[in-house]
């Protein structure tokens, strides 16, 4: 118990981390599937797609709404400077989510689907675009002085945030593509074996230009870089995620329909891992640490801890039961 | 008034809070209404059961869509607009957000999905299981936020240390003095509501004479729910009202325009309406019974009531809006109680019959109308309720100027006409569909389910 509350605030950093990944891929996928239908002629083949979601993509949303409310209540200070700092981008992805979600409920009853497939597309790509700007400028790093913002409210525009989108963007689609090679038949499931390698390709271009500014951005993940046993722990990560993206690549040609994808989400757990490790201690790098985000008292964060102790592997286990429940390929049509 | 960033975030917050609220309130009481239903279709086998779960499910869809749409900004404006309040009240608001996530928003979002997957895909005990958890956790949602909501005006289970609140007690916190009375009243306001929907489209069709065989059940079923609902509600509000009388002494002067303290030995009279002017700090003019506020508030005829002119200018809150929408509030609740009783004597005299409901326009007319009016009593509650708090955000530790984000003017003003513009479209498009819905009318055998929109995937 000493040691847990010793720990607690590491520990809460590991659950939101847990919380983002999840998010990532979960509706990663989901918007990932929302570009790809942007890009899709036939009617029938986008219906195909969301139908493809129709059952998960609320819960997969969820995470995202999880994660602001246990982000918000483990680390207030980060919550409130970041989202505040991030106005025009979070109210962005409030909207592009608007749209997405809405599309859903709306085309079953419209007249005119097609309409409501550009709201699910455009939604998409909007809030994987903005959720791209967020995440970028909190890596790049926001102006800061002690713990108060100091820069505009356009301070998250810049070339690195625009490269991360970009990334953000092609990532989404690659994980939108194997989810319809895992989930689809016929003509979906050709178009994304198509799409997967192009937005695969692009992904792994664009984070390697990442990582690189990263490190060159924040001299303190340079050092971790050049110093010894440092160097061990910045470097495993990413070389395992580049190992498995070349069993991705395989898995493409040669594996069951649902290696892609699995080799994916290991992918983005690799990647992720990476980068936090390299920011370590830093949530927003060169500025907040974890210790001094954690507003909340320790009090707090044991108490949530209990709870999330019973919550989590109930959600878990009941997520699974329903994903037992639903699988298999959704029909066409 | 001026249009800076904490007027216009008040106002955005305001605007998508009230739009936001209209949605969850069917949720879960339509919510509970199909577990009804369904667990009497598992159970008897009868046709009516499920036929009718078809048919009001669809609707229950096309609510959550906008609700689970218009949610998401909610949780996330804390820190876009308030991020002031969020340090101030991050070590026990925050995690209540937490929680009505984990507990109750995952739980709906993820077993809604079965049910969307389908009634012929899942068995009708796993279906029914679904909805049992889609409308345990829209209650449980109900509870955390109003728990942290009540938390605002009541904040108990800790103190406030270089302008944070700094926790001592999270059980004190969450069952701190108002929240028995916030989470009842809003709880059993989403039943009223779902009622009066479920109950208010019945009498549509019986006036219309379509389905009467079908909706005259569901009619049925409203008026009984409404007998034990209603005046629940009232006495809820009641106690509601004794709360805030208890606590938060400065809205409950603003919500009766009570300038003066009532001397000693006397009553405090009720003002049935009035003038209030901040200005002069007493009421232009106002009609009045005396003594009847302390027979109300504390059920003794002579307790004192504290008047608005005990507290500064600057502690008190904005005394007409918050006047006029409690009264409202009360004349709707009222209204609804007359309604309900109205028509068990109808029933009683033999009138909800199949043959003569038609017959009983007046009466199904004002069932009609009650469902803008109890979604208008619910909102005016909520005016009540958070404009009588002003000026604090925490009440007594937080004021609400000082709870804002550093956030330029444009960029709210930006973001609030978004919200606007989309919002209204919404609100259109919701309307456009659940006409569609309501006019094409029950399915009343599996002939019915091809065709028509809204038909293509689901079955």
């Amino acid at each position: 118990m000493g040691w847990v509350v010793a720990h607690v605030v590491d520990i809460w950093f590991l659950i939101i981390g847990f919380f983002v990944l999840y998010y990532a891929v979960a509706d990663g996928f989901d918007l990932g599937v929302g570009v790809i239908s942007l890009f899709t002629r036939d009617e029938r083949d986008r219906g195909v797609m969301m139908a493809a979601l129709q059952s998960i993509w609320q819960e997969n949303q969820t995470w995202l709404v999880l994660l602001g409310g246990m982000l918000f209540g483990a680390f207030p200070m980060f919550y409130s400077i970041a989202l505040s700092a991030l106005y025009v981008p979070m109210v962005l992805i409030l909207f592009g989510l608007i749209f997405r979600g809405i599309a859903f409920e709306f085309r079953e009853q419209s007249a005119r689907p097609s309409l409501w497939d550009l709201s699910f597309g455009l939604g998409s790509l909007l809030t994987a675009l903005a959720q791209g700007f967020t995440l970028g400028a909190i890596f790049y790093g926001l102006p800061m002085e002690g713990h108060r913002f100091t820069g505009t409210v356009w301070s998250w525009f810049h070339p690195y945030s625009a490269l991360f989108a970009l990334g953000v963007v092609a990532g989404y689609t690659m994980l939108g593509s194997n989810y319809l090679i895992l989930k689809t038949g016929g003509v979906v499931r050709q178009r994304g074996i198509r799409c997967s390698p192009v937005a695969s390709f692009l992904t792994l271009v664009i984070s390697v230009i990442i990582y690189l500014w990263t490190i060159l951005r924040h001299p303190s993940m340079a050092q971790k870089w050049l110093a010894m046993p440092g160097f061990l722990h910045v470097a495993v990560f990413p070389v395992l995620a580049l190992l498995v993206f070349l069993l991705y690549f395989r898995s493409l040609r040669t594996g069951p329909d649902y290696a892609p994808f699995a080799w994916n989400v290991v992918f983005v757990f690799c990647s992720f891992i990476g980068l936090s490790v390299g920011f370590y201690p830093y949530i927003i790098p060169n500025m907040v640490t974890i210790q001094t985000a954690a507003v909340s008292s320790t009090k707090t964060l044991i108490f949530m801890l209990v709870v999330m102790a019973i919550m989590l592997p109930l959600i878990l286990g009941y997520i699974g039961y329903k994903h037992w429940i639903l699988r298999g390929k959704v029909e066409n049509g | 008034m001026t249009f800076d960033t904490v007027f216009l975030s008040r106002l955005q917050f305001a605007f998508t809070a009230m739009f936001h609220i209209l949605w969850p309130v069917m949720t879960i009481g339509v919510g509970l209404f199909l577990v009804f239903l369904e667990a009497r279709w598992v159970r008897t086998g009868k046709e009516v059961y499920y036929r009718h779960a078809r048919f009001w499910s669809r609707l229950f869809f096309l609510n959550v869509a906008v609700g689970v749409a218009t949610g998401i900004p909610m949780e996330f404006q804390f820190g876009t607009n308030w991020s002031d309040f969020s340090q101030a009240g991050g070590d026990f608001f925050g995690h209540m957000l937490g929680y009505e996530a984990t507990m109750a928003f995952m739980l709906e979002a993820s077993f809604i999905g079965i049910m969307i997957f389908g009634w012929k895909r899942v068995s009708p005990g796993m279906h029914l299981f679904a909805t049992s958890m889609v409308a345990l956790g829209a209650s449980l949602s109900a509870f955390w936020i109003m728990a942290a909501s009540s938390w605002m005006h009541t904040p108990t289970g800790g103190y406030f240390d270089k302008g944070k609140f700094v926790i001592t007690s999270h059980m004190e916190a969450i069952f701190n003095p108002d929240m028995f009375w916030s989470v009842s009243h809003m709880w059993v306001a989403a039943l009223e509501i779902s009622v009066f929907v479920v109950g208010g489209l019945s009498a549509w069709y019986l006036y219309k004479k379509r389905y009467t065989d079908f909706f005259i059940v569901s009619f049925k079923w409203a008026v009984m729910a409404a007998v034990v609902v209603v005046p629940l509600q009232i006495w809820l509000g009641d106690g509601s009202g004794r709360s805030v009388y208890d606590h938060v002494p400065t809205k409950f002067a603003a919500m009766e325009a009570h300038w003066q303290t009532n001397p000693p030995g006397t009553g405090a009279s009720f003002s049935i309406l009035a003038w209030p002017d901040p200005e002069r700090q007493e009421n232009r003019w106002s009609l009045e019974i005396p003594g009847v506020l302390s027979l109300l508030t504390t059920h003794s005829r002579s307790s004192q009531i504290k008047g608005l002119r005990e507290f500064s200018r600057r502690d008190q809150p904005p005394v007409a809006l918050t006047y006029y929408s409690f009264r409202v509030m009360v004349a709707i609740g009222t209204a609804l109680l007359v309604l309900m009783v109205w028509t068990l004597l109808v029933w009683r005299r033999g009138g909800l019959h199949i043959e003569g409901i038609a017959t009983q326009k007046a009466l199904l007319r004002c069932w009609m109308a009650a469902i803008p009016l109890s979604y208008l009593a619910m909102e005016t509650g909520w005016i009540t309720r958070e404009v009588g708090r002003q000026p604090w955000v925490i009440y007594g530790l937080l004021r609400t100027g000082d709870s804002v984000s550093a956030v330029p003017e444009a960029a709210v003003m930006w973001s609030l006409t978004g919200f606007a513009a989309v919002y209204v479209v919404l609100m259109g498009l919701f309307f456009l569909f659940a006409r569609r819905i309501v006019v094409r009318g029950p399915e009343l055998a599996e002939g019915d389910e091809t065709g028509g929109y809204g038909s293509r995937r689901r079955d």
